[in-house]
């Protein structure tokens, strides 16, 4: 079932000119046809709960793959690594806040 | 021994799983956050092959499979999602508003740090993708015309700090909230991030599921507007 889902979003992947992957696709089809019931949660489950826990091993031969782009990057290294680092605090700090702040105000007027 | 290896189906994929499971022992050992189990395995995975001279394509030829089964299990992070739907509804302006808050202030944080650098077009339109998840931000690469090696590069380095540091990070910065935890980890640190966002509860981890794609959308319209800046 959920190869299924993984098939139907690569094809749309394929057939829309959009820079969307097939896995964002399938999330979406996979939540839209569980809250329409169209697929049941205890077919998915089991299942989906296996690779949701092994995702991190699934990261790892990509990560690694890293090596190949050494040569490529090395001349600018410490400004990708220094960006990279600093606005992802920012992105955390910020999205965060804004959220928690957001669900505070509103408990308060509740 | 080296031949045998390049040939081999199964090396690739023990390699990972062995590594993995060495960073998986040494994080119940020590509990300590450097210690993290993806940083560990990528660590101890390169360093086996550096010392023994095997080369990527090699290894690579047996852990594409590994690689092959993140598309089906990144779309499982809907089920989570769907098991949470009560708390998104309840939720969803707080987290919209938040996750279109951090996207917006990512770009600017990347804007700002070029012109500090001087860094030209490319290497700045390289690295606006570098908070989403690998399979948009090489989309969002190519179309922005940057070098999709190095954002692929900086999206792992985004997502390891955060898988690493995302937990500290609200700590430090007062996120007690498990929703805008979730928000933060997924919006910052994409998938990878996401991974110990399910360590940390049922809440977070499907917040974050959801912060990635929503934020991989909003970055793609974001990063088009904030590429014509530099």
């Amino acid at each position: 079932m959920i190869l299924a889902v993984s098939f139907v979003g690569e094809l749309l992947n394929r057939l829309l000119p959009l820079p969307v992957p097939a896995s964002i696709y399938g999330m979406i089809i996979l939540f839209v046809a569980l809250c329409c019931g169209f697929i049941k949660l205890s077919s998915v489950k089991i299942v989906g709960k296996f690779l949701i826990d092994i995702l991190p091993l699934l990261f790892i031969p990509a990560t690694v793959g890293l090596i190949e782009a050494w040569d490529t990057m090395q001349s600018f290294i410490v400004e990708i690594v220094v960006i990279s680092l600093l606005s992802t605090v920012v992105v955390a700090v910020v999205s965060g806040r804004v959220t928690q702040f957001i669900i505070k105000k509103r408990n308060c007027n509740d | 021994m080296i031949e045998f290896i390049s040939g081999s189906m199964f090396f690739g994929i023990t390699l990972s799983i062995v590594a993995y499971g060495v960073g998986l022992l040494i994080m119940r050992r020590f509990n300590i956050f450097i210690f993290n189990p993806l940083l560990v395995s990528i660590a101890l995975t390169i360093i086996f092959l550096l010392a023994t001279g095997i080369d990527y394509q090699s290894y690579n030829n047996s852990a594409k499979y590994l690689s092959y089964l993140l598309t089906p299990a990144t779309v499982c992070l809907a089920i989570p999602l769907y098991e949470q739907i009560m708390l998104l509804k309840k939720n969803f302006t707080a987290i919209m508003v938040g996750i279109a808050a951090g996207v917006f202030f990512g770009l600017l944080t990347i804007f700002v740090m070029a012109l500090m650098f001087a860094l030209g077009h490319y290497e700045y339109v390289t690295l606006l993708p570098k908070s989403i998840t690998t399979a948009i931000g090489i989309g969002l690469s190519e179309e922005l015309a940057g070098c999709v090696p190095i954002t692929v590069t900086s999206i792992m380095i985004t997502g390891l700090f955060g898988n690493i540091a995302g937990k500290g990070i609200c700590r430090l910065f007062g996120i007690e909230h498990p929703v805008a935890k979730g928000v933060a980890i997924g919006t910052s640190a994409h998938v990878m991030g996401t991974t110990k966002a399910m360590e940390m509860g049922e809440v977070e981890g499907a917040m974050s599921s959801l912060s990635v794609a929503v934020a991989g959308g909003m970055t793609v319209l974001g990063a088009i507007l904030f590429s014509t800046f530099l």
